[in-house]
């Protein structure tokens, strides 16, 4: 650690204090406002958690029962707070529990800080009880990482981890404290770090490259724009719909863009991808201009890139220089901080409608809810889809809950007919796609926001590889509402052993335990529902609960998500069967 | 179209950043030809020299990854024709092939390479220049047996007059100081 030399230092006036390195840790966390942690001891992080003991009234631990729930609910909360989440976990096994959370976050540009116990220094590299090398592990699936082996660099370190987790484009941060570097006395002195001089997080706006964006959303008859979760990192929302509602340009969203943009706006075109609306998937090949916003071309969007917005200019906006033409050519890359340059777009583009244009996207919805939507939410068949449990229940919750999701069907069910009032809306694992990411996450996002719903939907599977974090539910009293999807099957492999393999359904049926008990076990509420005539009551008492609630239904076995574009197709080929 | 790349990083020099850049590498499946390190003109920061054999398009977006890592200052990129390179190479040989004959002193002036030492057994001969000069002069005294070879990675310095680095450290003191 050599952080001295690239702090700008501003002299803090309080006086220095004595105080042990894991008082050093609990005081750096509070100095930058974090009043909750996520997290497990054990062996190396144990003066930590001694230090924790008396600061119980200012800094809040929740217990979780895997690190790997730790490290997710810290994604929870901090997808809906806008701040850092922080996981504090021991060393070896401990560490590498995070390991999932800690990609999962890179991968979605959370911010986050993970503080991991390492073996005491002189341990180092002798392959000493529970030690691992988490620096080398995690390395990959960093913003950054940095190992602190003496106490009096505890708090240069911490201050680092956070400005780097939340500035530019977010992400997870790991620092590594040795045990005798909690240990150790130091004198304690918190200056925030401000500036990290190899970092730049936020490129300068070119103003020529946005006045040649406005020329050409000027000059576009068919103009669509895709909205990306960097618009919500940016807390650019307002500013984006002032340049849509201006420039009257239609706007499409990624999983990670859902509810950016009130779901019943009139420009709001759906979602895009995979298994995203017809629309804007079809409409990309047909569109003069792509104008991206904070996003990033996954191939989830894109599917075949040689295939994709053929017809089309690309405008890229965004904060990371190495996602401009890292998949799809940019024409005009915009770089920097959307809340700055959206704004100035807006200023230079003409007032506009594309009326027709935009008519073009509802005939595609027309076709799309007379095939899909409408059986799915209002089936008349015997079965219960998941559909219209996922609208009933966004119903019920006046469309304005956070939507916290799992993988797999559920998850894509979810994303199609949730609807949102608000942004910061949605917690869900989408560049990773974690299963067992749902209950864990939803803790997170409850505790980071108490006075809103906070619902989860979960597969059967994706539950069972995180379902002990019901004992977090149970011990924090935390009320989460949890709407377990019950098909008795990996859904979503399911599906795809369907159409790609024949049906072939190997490994996806799934034996399951009776919920009902776990969740009585757990001193959790639930009810189970089978069939449709039940739903409605179950999930009022879902929603009126004041406490954690479960509620399983029993959905049709082999449903499927309906569109699809097969992985590697075009687009344009988006399938409704 | 591939061709080779000479690619020069300027980073803080902590523990694990050689590490941190040849993840970079490795996970885009691309094969370092030949890897220096060392400190820069420039206190406290250090250099890294890579060549790499790949498109345009490739190495631009290396570069933008490599430059994405928090403690790499910055990243540039040049074709052979932009830079000055050398390598090192060192060759120990039997020091009888050299007093039997003038054949393997004939080489040694030829190449322009040096005789470093010469012990009762073996001598060492050193050659500075590029691969293709080092492995000729390799492949002659082979002939001879070679008992030990090394060639060093590449070392390069630009044909323009100023380190860039420099440059872009002026630029970052003008930067406006909070950026979140
Ligand atoms: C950790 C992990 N393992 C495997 C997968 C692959 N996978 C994606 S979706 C899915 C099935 C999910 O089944 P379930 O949780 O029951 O949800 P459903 O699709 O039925 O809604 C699997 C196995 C994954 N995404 N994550």
């Amino acid at each position: 650690m050599e952080t001295k030399t690239e702090l700008i230092v501003e002299k803090d006036e309080a006086k220095k204090i004595q105080m042990s390195g894991s008082h050093a840790v609990i005081q750096s966390l509070l100095k930058e406002g974090v009043n909750l942690v996520f997290g497990y001891p054990g062996g190396a992080i144990m003066p930590v958690y001694d230090a924790l003991y008396d600061y119980h009234d200012r800094l809040h631990h929740v217990l979780v029962r895997h690190e790997q729930g730790a490290v997710h609910a810290a994604q929870g909360f901090a997808r809906v707070t806008g701040k850092v989440g922080v996981a504090i976990v021991t060393s070896g096994p401990g560490a590498t529990n995070t390991i999932t959370g800690i990609a999962d976050a890179m991968i979605d540009s959370t911010p986050m800080v993970v503080i991991s116990g390492q073996v005491g220094s002189p341990l180092l590299g002798t392959d000493a009880f529970q030690e691992t090398d988490v620096i080398g592990i995690s390395q990959p699936v960093t913003k950054w990482s940095c190992q602190v082996k003496k106490a009096e660099e505890i708090p240069a370190a911490i201050a680092k981890a956070f400005y780097i987790a939340r500035s530019g484009r977010p992400g997870p941060v790991l620092v590594d404290i040795t045990k005798d570097a909690q240990a150790n006395m130091m004198e304690f002195d918190y200056v925030p770090v401000t500036q990290v001089r190899s970092y730049q997080p936020v490129p300068t706006p070119d103003s020529d490259k946005i006045a040649e964006a406005a020329r050409l959303i000027n000059l576009s008859k068919k103009p669509l724009a895709l909205v990306g979760q960097g618009v919500m990192l940016g807390g650019a929302e307002k500013e984006l719909l002032k340049f849509l509602e201006k420039s009257g340009v239609p706007a499409a969203w990624t999983l990670l863009g859902m509810s950016v943009m009130p779901s019943d706006h009139p420009l709001n075109v759906g979602m895009l991808g995979m298994h995203g609306n017809v629309g804007p998937n079809v409409k990309t090949n047909e569109a003069d201009l792509i104008i991206s916003f904070g996003m990033r071309f996954d191939d989830r969007v894109t599917g075949n890139t040689k295939a994709y917005a053929v017809n089309a200019k690309v405008i890229h906006f965004d904060i990371d220089p190495a996602e401009i033409n890292k998949i799809i050519y940019a024409d005009v890359p915009v770089l920097g901080d959307i809340k700055e340059t959206l704004p100035m777009l807006t200023h230079m583009v003409s007032n506009n409608t594309h009326e027709t244009w935009v008519k073009e996207f509802r005939a595609c919805d027309k076709i799309e809810t007379q095939k899909i939507i409408q059986p799915e939410l209002y089936p008349t068949k015997e079965g219960i889809t998941m559909g219209e449990v996922i609208r009933r229940v966004s119903e019920a919750m006046n469309h304005d809950a956070i939507l916290v999701t799992d993988v797999g069907q559920h998850q894509m069910m979810a994303s199609r007919y949730f609807k949102f009032r608000q942004s910061r809306s949605v917690v869900t694992s989408g560049g990773l796609g974690t299963m067992g990411f749902g209950l864990p996450a939803a803790i997170g996002a409850k505790m980071g926001r108490p006075d809103r719903q906070v619902v989860l939907f979960v597969g059967d599977g994706g539950f069972q590889m995180t379902i002990q974090e019901l004992g977090t539910i149970f011990q924090t009293k935390i009320p989460v509402k949890i709407v377990l999807l019950n098909n008795n099957f990996l859904g979503m492999v399911r599906q795809w052993q369907e159409l790609f393999f024949d049906k072939r359904y190997a490994s996806t049926e799934l034996i399951n335990p009776d919920f009902q008990l776990i969740s009585k076990g757990y001193g959790i509420m639930s009810e189970k529902v089978t069939s449709r005539d039940q739903l409605d009551e179950a999930i009022l008492k879902l929603v009126n609960s004041e406490d954690a609630f479960l509620l399983e239904v029993v959905v049709e076995k082999e449903g499927n998500v309906f569109p699809m574009v097969p992985a590697g197709a075009s687009v344009s080929d988006i399938r409704l069967e | 179209m591939k061709q080779e790349f000479t690619i020069i990083i300027f980073s803080e020099n902590h523990v694990g950043l050689l590490n941190q850049v040849t993840t970079v590498f490795t996970r885009r499946n691309i094969n370092i030809e030949s890897l220096n390190t060392s400190e820069s003109a420039i206190t406290g920061i250090h250099k890294f020299t890579v060549v790499v054999v790949t498109t345009r398009e490739q190495v631009d977006k290396l570069i933008g990854q490599i430059e994405k890592r928090i403690d790499v200052l910055k990243a540039f990129v040049f074709t052979s024709d932009e830079i000055v390179h050398q390598e090192i190479a060192l060759y120990k040989v039997h020091t009888e092939a050299l007093m039997n004959g003038n054949e393997v002193e004939n080489l040694v002036r030829q190449y322009g390479a040096q005789i470093l030492e010469v012990h009762r057994d073996y001598t060492v001969i050193q050659k500075t220049g590029h691969k293709h000069e080092t492995q000729e002069l390799f492949e002659k005294l082979d002939k001879f047996e070679v008992l030990q070879f090394v060639r060093s990675g590449r070392v390069a310095v630009t044909k323009t007059n100023w380190e860039q680095l420099a440059t872009y450290l002026r630029s970052l003191e003008g930067r406006n100081k909070v950026t979140e």
